[in-house]
C-alpha cells in the first residue's frame, strides 16, 4: 500500500508517496540519509532512535518524544519530526554543551536519543524539575556512562533554564532566543497548519494502528504488506466525566491519561504509578485502546481498568455495544472483537470518598520493563467493613485477570490481617501462572500474595498488623 | 579536556558502521544460522532462497578458498559450519542481496535438516562428561593439604555467577570493499583490527598485506568485540572475494543477541580456612567455567580468574583449579574484567559465609587480610606499591563509614517493611595481558608542515577516551595544544601487528609508544632549534606552550615556524616507535611468575534498601576511593569508574541470561534482558582520588582504568545479602548472582 504522505522533517517539508507502515527510523535514515538517529533494538527498549514529534493541538504547537523505530510514517502525517540534525547547528545548544562539559557521552551511540528526549522535556514543561527530567530520559539506555554524568548534565540544564526565567506563553520563541532550538522552529506552526493532517484510507479490511508500540514490535515487517489505517484522533482524543463516570476515548495515550487532571483529582497516586508503564516515548504513543486490545496478560493499564470494573464500548458499522472489560478476554490473546469492530471507549465509575485505589507492579527492572506480576485494587469500605471490592492481577493467568472469587470473598468482611491471609488462599486457587523469563511459577504465586498484602498495608495501615503479614 | 569525539557525538555526526556512505553496488548480507544447539546437517537447500529476485549469492563453507578456521587461541572454530553445528546461532550460510530486506526474506526460506545430537548447557555436566576445552589449570602456593589442620574454622560451599550480555549499543558489523588486485579494505567494528586481518588472510588464502582493516570508532564494545567481531569481518571479506562487490554486514539486535557469546557463567566450589580472629589461612577453589561451544578466549579468561582468586587479600595457602567446560552455548568471550570478576566474587562469597560462622562481620575479615607490600600473590608476584589498606582506610575516613553503618542500624531498628544493608568491596586488579607477548604497541607520529600533528596507534576508540589520552601524552611531550593533534583511525597499514585494545592496557601501551615517537621527533627539533638559534653547547633548549625556550627564556621561534623551518632543512617530521611492557614474565610450567606490570586498587562502600514485602531493592549509594595513579584526564577517568561500576552492578543484580534446556537463549531481546536504566543506578555515586599513588609504568604516572572499577559492583550483591540478613537474621540464604528480586523474595520466604 502506498499513500501520499506529507510532514515536516527538521526544516524540510516532505511530500512523498510511500508505504505508511514504513517506520520513521527507516525513512529518516534510508530515504533522507540522516544517520544521527540510531537503530539500537527496534523494539522501543533502548531509545537510541528517539525523535521529537510536534503537532498543533488546540492551537498550540506541542512536542513530545517518540521511538522512531515503532512509529509508522503514516502517523507522522501533518506533524513536525525533529532529529538530532534538526537541533544541531555550528554552535551547541545548552543541552549539548552540558553533555559535553559533564562527559555525558562516551561511545556516543545513545547520545542523540538522550538529547532529543531532554530537549522535548525542556520545550514542553514550564516548571522544570530534576525528577521529571529523569523520567523524560528514562526511556534512553546508555551502556557506557552509568548515567551519573547524564544526570549531572540534565541537572545543569534545568538549573540553567530556571535561571533564565523563560516565559510559558511564548516558550518556543524564548527557547530559540536562548539557543535551545534553531530559528526555523519559529515558522513551524504556520507551516504545519498548511499541511494535510490525515491520510485517506478507505478500506474496511485494514489493520487499525493506534500508536503502533505493540504492533510494530511484533509485526513491523508484515505490516509493510498489509492495508493499514490510523486512528484519526490519536492525541486529540478525550477524557471526560459524565455524571459520576469517566469516559476515556480508546485513542487516549497513556501519557495523556497519566497527565489528565480528572485522573489526578480522583486517583492522586496513579500518575506516579503510571511512570512504571514502559517509558515516556512509548507512553507518548501507546493508546489505552491499544493496550486493551493487545490483550497482554500483563498489560498495566488493562489491570488498572479491570480493578475499576470498567465497561468498554465497541463500535462497528452495525452500531455500538457495551460489555464489561472483564468479559472481553476469552483466552490467551483471544478477545471478544469481530473483524469490523473497534474499541471506542472505556468507561468506569469515579471513586467516592469511601473508595480507595492502588496499583502494584514488580518487574525485574523497576522501570521500562514488563511486569512479573502486577495487581490493582479498588475497594470501598464503611466502618472498616468492605462494601465493594475489585482486585485484578496480571502475569498469573493467560488473560489479564479479575480475581473474582477473591474479591467476592472479601465483600462484607472486616479488614484485618487474618482475613487477608484467608483471601490469599482463595487468590491462589483462581490463578494459573507459568514459568517464563519473567519468573518461575512459585515466584509469581508468592509475588501475587505479596502485592495483595501491599495493597492493604498501603491503603489501611491502621487496620493491618504488618508483622502478621511478613 | 573532554573526549575528542564528544562534539560529533552530541550533534549526531559520528559515524558508526551502519552510518557509512556505501559504494555503488554494495550488497547486504544476512547470516543464516543454526536453530538447534547440536546436530549433524543432513541437507541444506538454498535453491528457493536463491530464486528470490535480488538475491545475488548464498555463500557456504564450500566457497572458502583458504582455511575454514578462525579460532584465535585454539584452532577449533569454523567460519561457516560444514557438517555439524554446535550452538544455536552458529553461522551456516551468508545470504547476499541487493537490499537487507530481501536478504532477510531469503534467509528465512533456506531449508536445512538436522539430526539432533545430545546437548550440554551446564558446565558441571560438561565436566562430568569430560567435555573440556583444555585440561584443568591449577595455580597453587603454600601447602593446602597441611593448612586445614591449622585453621580454627573451615567453611565449604558452592556459588554461581551468571553470564552477561555486553549490550554495546552499536551491534556487530563490518563493511568490506574490494580494491584492485585482490586487495580488500575492511571497515570493522572491532577491538582487534589485526585479528580481523589475520583471519581474513587465513580464510581467503591471501597474504596479510592484501587486507587493510580500518576502525574509526566503536559504539561500545566491553570485550564483546575483541574476538567476536572477527567472524563478521571475515564473512564480509569472504563475500567480497566471492562476488567482487562491496558488502555490508550489520547484525540486527536480535541476531546479535542470539549469535554472539557473553561473559562466562561460572559455577564454583570453595573451601576457606581461618583462625578465630579472622586471618585467612587456606583457600581452595574450583571454577567450572561455561565456555560455550568453542574456545574463543575462554582459556585466557579462565587464567585471569585464577590470577584474581584472592582479590586484595594475602592468603598463604591456596589451591585454585580452573576448568574450562565445553557446552552447546554460543562461545562465551571477553567481557570487561575478563574472568577477574568471577574469581573475586567467589572469594568475597567465601568471606561472607565464613564471617557468619566466625561471628565476625565480613568487613573485619576483609580488612584483616588486605595485601601489604613485600607479601606475594599466590602465583609468585611480589606485592609492590599496594594501595589496598590505604584505599580502605581512606573510605573509612573520607566517607565516615562508621557513621554510615550506624545509620543503617538505626534505620533497621525503626523500619519493618524496609531494611538496609551495606558492604565493603576492595579491589585489586592486575594490569597487563597475561599472555606476555601481547604487551607491545607501536605509534606512528607525523607533524605536518603547518605544525598540526597526526597520530596512529593500535588503540581503538570505543568510548573509553583512549584517543584523548594519547593526544594528551603527545601534547605533554611536545608542549603543544591538544587542538593541534588528531588521533587517526586505527588502521593496519599504519599500525601493524597490533594487540587488541583490551585488558585496560590501551592507553598505557599506546600512550607510552606515542611518547617515545614524539620524543624522537622532539629530539630532532630541539637539535635543529639549537642550530637555528645558534645556541651554545651549554644552553638548555626546550619547547613550552608552542614556543622555543632557551635557558628558561622564551624566544620568538614558535612551534609552527620551527616545524616549517625544519621541513625546509630536510629534518624528518615523522617517527614510529615501539613500546613493550618491561619486567613481566610468567612460567606456565609451574604457573608462577610476575605477569602484571602493576595492580590497580580501590575500595567501595555500598548501601542498599530492601523492600521486604516485594523483594525489590534500591541502591542508595556507592562511595569509592580509587587508585587512579596520577590521572591523565579526570573527566574521562571518573566516567570510566561510574560506567564500569554500573555494569558490575547490572551483572550482580538484574542482568539474567536464561537458556532453555535445548540451549536457546530466553533473554533474547531488550524486553527480556534488562540492563541498568537511569532509575536502577545508585542514587549517589561518590568517587574520591586516592592520594600519593605513583605508577612508573603508566604514561605520566597514570594508571589503567577500563576494567578494575567494574568489580566495585560486586559490593551491590553483598549489600543486598546484608539487607536480607538484617531482615531475617536467623535464616541461611542459598542465593547466587545475579541476585534478582525474584531470588531475593524466594529466599526470604521459602
Amino acid at each position: 500500500m502506498e499513500l501520499k504522505i506529507e510532514f515536516i522533517l527538521n526544516n524540510k517539508i516532505i511530500s512523498v508517496v510511500d508505504n505508511p507502515a514504513k517506520t520513521l527510523l527507516d525513512y529518516i535514515r534510508d530515504n533522507e540519509g540522516l544517520k544521527g538517529t540510531k537503530e539500537g533494538c527496534r523494539e522501543g527498549d533502548c531509545g537510541a532512535c528517539t525523535v521529537l514529534l510536534g503537532e498543533v493541538i488546540n492551537n498550540k504547537l506541542k512536542y513530545k518524544s517518540v521511538n522512531s523505530c515503532l512509529y509508522p510514517i503514516g502517523n507522522a502525517v501533518g506533524k513536525h519530526i525533529v532529529t538530532i540534525e534538526g537541533l544541531s547547528s555550528k554552535s551547541l545548544t545548552p543541552i549539548q554543551e552540558e553533555f559535553n562539559n559533564e562527559g555525558a557521552t562516551q561511545c556516543g551511540f545513545c547520545t542523540p536519543g538522550f538529547i532529543n528526549s531532554l530537549t522535548g522535556y525542556v520545550i514542553e514543561n514550564n516548571e522544570l524539575k530534576t525528577d521529571d527530567a529523569k523520567s523524560a530520559i528514562a526511556g534512553n539506555i546508555c551502556r557506557c556512562t552509568g548515567y551519573a554524568s547524564i544526570k549531572r548534565a540534565s541537572e545543569n540544564v534545568i538549573a540553567k533554564i530556571n535561571d533564565l526565567n523563560i516565559s510559558g506563553s511564548e516558550r518556543i520563541k524564548s527557547l530559540v532566543e536562548e539557543k535551545f532550538l534553531p530559528k526555523y522552529f519559529l515558522e513551524i506552526e504556520e507551516k504545519l497548519l498548511r499541511l494535510k493532517t490525515s491520510l485517506k484510507v478507505k478500506d474496511n479490511k485494514s489493520t487499525l494502528v493506534g500508536g503502533g508500540t505493540d504492533l510494530f514490535v511484533q509485526n513491523a515487517n508484515a505490516l509493510l504488506s498489509q492495508n493499514i489505517s490510523f486512528i484519526k484522533k490519536l492525541n486529540l482524543s478525550e477524557i471526560e466525566t459524565r455524571d459520576n463516570y469517566c469516559h476515556v476515548d480508546a485513542g487516549v495515550t497513556i501519557e495523556q491519561f497519566k497527565n489528565s487532571e480528572i485522573i489526578s483529582e480522583h486517583f492522586p497516586n496513579l500518575p506516579s504509578q503510571l511512570n512504571l508503564f514502559a517509558s515516556q516515548p512509548i507512553r507518548n504513543s501507546a493508546t489505552i485502546g491499544g493496550n486493551i486490545v493487545n490483550a497482554s496478560p500483563i498489560g498495566d493499564s488493562t489491570i488498572i481498568f479491570l480493578a475499576l470494573n470498567s465497561d468498554i464500548i465497541i463500535n462497528s458499522k452495525n452500531g455500538k455495544r457495551k460489555i464489561k472489560l472483564n468479559n472481553f478476554y476469552n483466552s490467551y490473546k483471544e478477545i471478544d472483537l469481530l473483524e469490523n469492530e473497534m474499541v471506542e471507549k472505556i468507561i468506569f465509575e469515579l471513586p467516592t470518598t469511601s473508595t480507595k485505589f492502588n496499583f502494584e507492579k514488580v518487574s525485574k527492572r523497576t522501570h521500562l520493563d514488563i511486569a512479573s506480576v502486577n495487581s490493582a485494587i479498588s475497594i470501598s469500605t464503611e466502618d472498616e467493613i468492605i462494601t465493594n471490592i475489585f482486585i485484578s492481577s496480571g502475569g498469573i493467568s493467560p488473560i489479564p485477570l479479575y480475581l473474582k472469587k477473591t474479591s467476592q470473598f472479601l465483600i462484607n468482611k472486616k479488614i484485618d490481617s487474618q482475613i487477608i491471609l484467608e483471601a490469599l488462599n482463595i487468590a491462589q486457587s483462581e490463578i494459573s501462572p507459568i514459568s517464563d523469563i519473567r519468573g518461575n511459577v512459585e515466584y509469581k504465586r508468592l509475588l501475587l500474595n505479596q502485592l495483595i498484602k501491599a495493597h492493604f498495608i498501603k491503603l489501611f495501615p491502621k487496620q493491618i498488623d504488618v508483622e502478621a503479614l511478613l | 579536556m573532554k573526549n575528542f569525539d564528544a562534539l560529533n557525538h552530541i550533534k549526531g555526526k559520528s559515524l558508526y558502521i551502519d552510518d557509512y556512505p556505501l559504494p555503488e553496488g554494495t550488497l547486504h548480507a544476512v547470516v543464516f544460522n543454526s536453530e538447534i544447539a547440536h546436530g549433524k546437517i543432513t541437507s541444506l537447500n538454498l535453491e528457493k532462497a536463491k530464486a528470490i529476485a535480488g538475491v545475488v549469492a548464498i555463500i557456504t563453507a564450500k566457497d572458502i578458498p583458504g582455511e575454514n578456521q578462525i579460532g584465535g587461541i585454539i584452532q577449533d572454530e569454523t567460519l561457516l559450519a560444514e557438517s555439524e553445528v554446535h550452538f544455536i546461532g552458529e553461522p551456516i550460510a551468508l545470504v547476499l542481496a541487493s537490499s537487507i530486506d530481501i536478504a532477510r526474506k531469503a534467509a528465512r526460506i533456506i531449508e536445512v535438516e538436522f539430526v539432533k545430537l545430545p546437548i550440554i548447557t551446564e558446565p558441571r555436566e560438561a565436566f562430568a562428561q569430560n567435555s573440556l576445552i583444555v585440561p584443568p589449570i591449577i595455580f597453587s602456593s603454600g601447602n593446602i593439604n597441611d593448612a586445614w589442620d591449622k585453621c580454627d574454622v573451615v567453611v565449604e560451599d558452592s556459588i554461581d555467577s551468571g553470564g552477561q550480555e555486553h549490550l554495546y549499543l552499536e551491534t556487530q558489523g563490518a563493511i568490506s570493499i574490494p580494491i584492485e588486485d585482490n586487495k580488500l579494505k575492511l571497515i570493522s567494528s572491532t577491538q582487534s583490527p589485526t585479528s580481523v586481518q589475520k583471519q581474513v588472510s587465513k580464510v581467503l588464502g591471501l597474504p596479510m598485506h592484501q587486507i587493510e582493516v580500518d576502525v574509526l570508532r566503536l559504539g561500545g564494545a566491553f570485550g564483546g568485540k575483541e574476538d567476536q567481531a572477527t567472524v563478521w569481518g571475515v564473512l564480509a571479506a569472504l563475500a567480497s572475494y566471492v562476488t567482487n562487490s562491496p558488502i555490508k554486514l550489520v547484525l540486527s539486535r536480535e541476531d546479535d543477541l542470539r549469535m554472539t557469546g557473553k561473559r562466562h557463567p561460572y559455577s564454583s566450589d570453595y573451601k576457606i580456612g581461618l583462625s578465630n580472629d579472622g586471618k585467612i589461612i587456606a583457600y581452595e577453589v574450583t571454577y567450572y567455567q561455561n565456555a560455550g561451544a568453542v574456545a574463543d578466549l575462554s582459556t585466557a579468561v579462565l587464567e585471569r580468574t585464577l590470577f584474581h582468586a584472592t582479590n586484595s587479600y594475602f592468603i598463604p595457602n591456596v589451591k585454585a583449579t580452573g576448568i574450562s567446560c565445553k557446552t552447546n552455548l554460543p562461545p562465551n568471550t571477553a567481557f570487561r574484567g575478563f574472568g577477574g570478576p568471577q574469581g573475586m566474587f567467589v572469594i568475597e562469597a567465601a568471606i561472607a559465609k565464613a564471617s557468619i560462622t566466625l561471628g565476625l562481620r565480613a568487613l573485619e575479615v576483609q580488612k584483616r587480610n588486605l595485601l601489604k607490600d613485600e607479601q606475594h600473590f599466590y602465583f609468585g608476584q611480589k606485592v609492590k606499591n599496594s594501595q589496598a589498606i590505604n584505599s580502605w582506610n581512606a573510605v573509612e575516613k573520607t566517607f565516615d563509614s562508621k557513621n554510615l553503618m550506624q545509620e543503617v542500624n538505626e534505620f533497621n531498628s525503626k523500619n519493618k517493611l524496609l531494611k538496609k544493608g551495606f558492604s565493603f568491596m576492595p579491589i585489586c586488579f592486575g594490569i597487563s595481558f597475561t599472555s606476555s607477548f601481547l604487551n607491545q604497541a607501536s605509534a606512528l607520529v607525523h607533524i605536518y608542515t603547518d605544525g598540526s600533528v597526526g597520530i596512529s596507534t593500535g588503540a581503538v576508540e570505543m568510548g573509553q577516551g583512549v584517543n584523548v589520552k594519547i593526544a594528551t601524552a603527545a601534547s605533554k611531550t611536545f608542549s603543544i595544544a591538544t587542538s593541534k593533534i588528531r588521533v587517526e583511525s586505527t588502521n593496519t597499514t599504519r599500525a601493524a601487528n597490533t594487540s587488541p585494545t583490551a585488558a585496560s592496557s590501551g592507553a598505557d601501551m599506546n600512550g607510552n609508544a606515542t611518547i617515545l615517537a614524539c620524543a624522537k621527533i622532539l629530539d630532532r627539533l630541539i637539535k635543529f632549534a639549537k642550530i637555528e638559534l645558534k645556541t651554545n653547547d651549554t644552553d638548555v633548549v626546550t619547547i613550552a606552550n608552542e614556543i622555543v625556550i632557551v635557558n628558561k627564556k622564551p624566544t620568538t621561534l614558535t612551534w609552527e615556524e620551527l616545524v616549517n623551518k625544519a621541513y625546509f632543512s630536510r629534518i624528518s617530521l615523522s617517527a614510529q616507535a615501539y613500546y613493550r611492557t618491561p619486567e613481566i614474565h610468567f612460567n606456565r610450567t609451574i604457573n608462577q611468575g610476575s605477569p602484571f606490570a602493576y595492580h590497580v586498587y580501590g575500595t567501595a562502600f555500598t548501601t542498599v534498601t530492601l523492600d521486604v514485602l516485594r523483594g525489590t531493592y534500591k541502591l542508595d549509594s556507592v562511595k569509592i576511593v580509587h587508585d587512579f595513579g596520577k590521572s591523565l584526564n579526570r573527566n574521562i577517568d571518573i566516567g570510566q569508574v561510574e560506567g564500569a561500576l554500573v555494569q558490575g552492578i547490572g551483572w550482580m543484580t538484574m542482568e539474567e541470561l536464561k537458556y532453555s534446556s535445548d540451549g536457546k537463549l530466553l533473554a533474547n531481546a531488550l524486553s527480556t534482558y534488562k540492563i541498568p536504566d537511569i532509575y536502577s543506578v545508585p542514587d549517589k555515586i561518590e568517587i574520591e582520588f586516592l592520594d600519593n599513588s605513583e605508577n612508573r609504568f603508566g604514561p605520566f604516572n597514570s594508571k589503567a582504568i577500563g576494567e578494575p572499577p567494574l568489580m566495585y559492583g560486586i559490593g551491590a550483591y553483598f549489600a543486598i545479602l546484608d539487607a536480607m540478613k538484617n531482615t531475617k537474621p536467623k535464616k541461611k540464604f542459598e542465593v547466587s548472582a545475579p541476585l534478582t528480586s525474584e531470588k531475593v523474595l524466594m529466599a526470604l520466604y521459602d
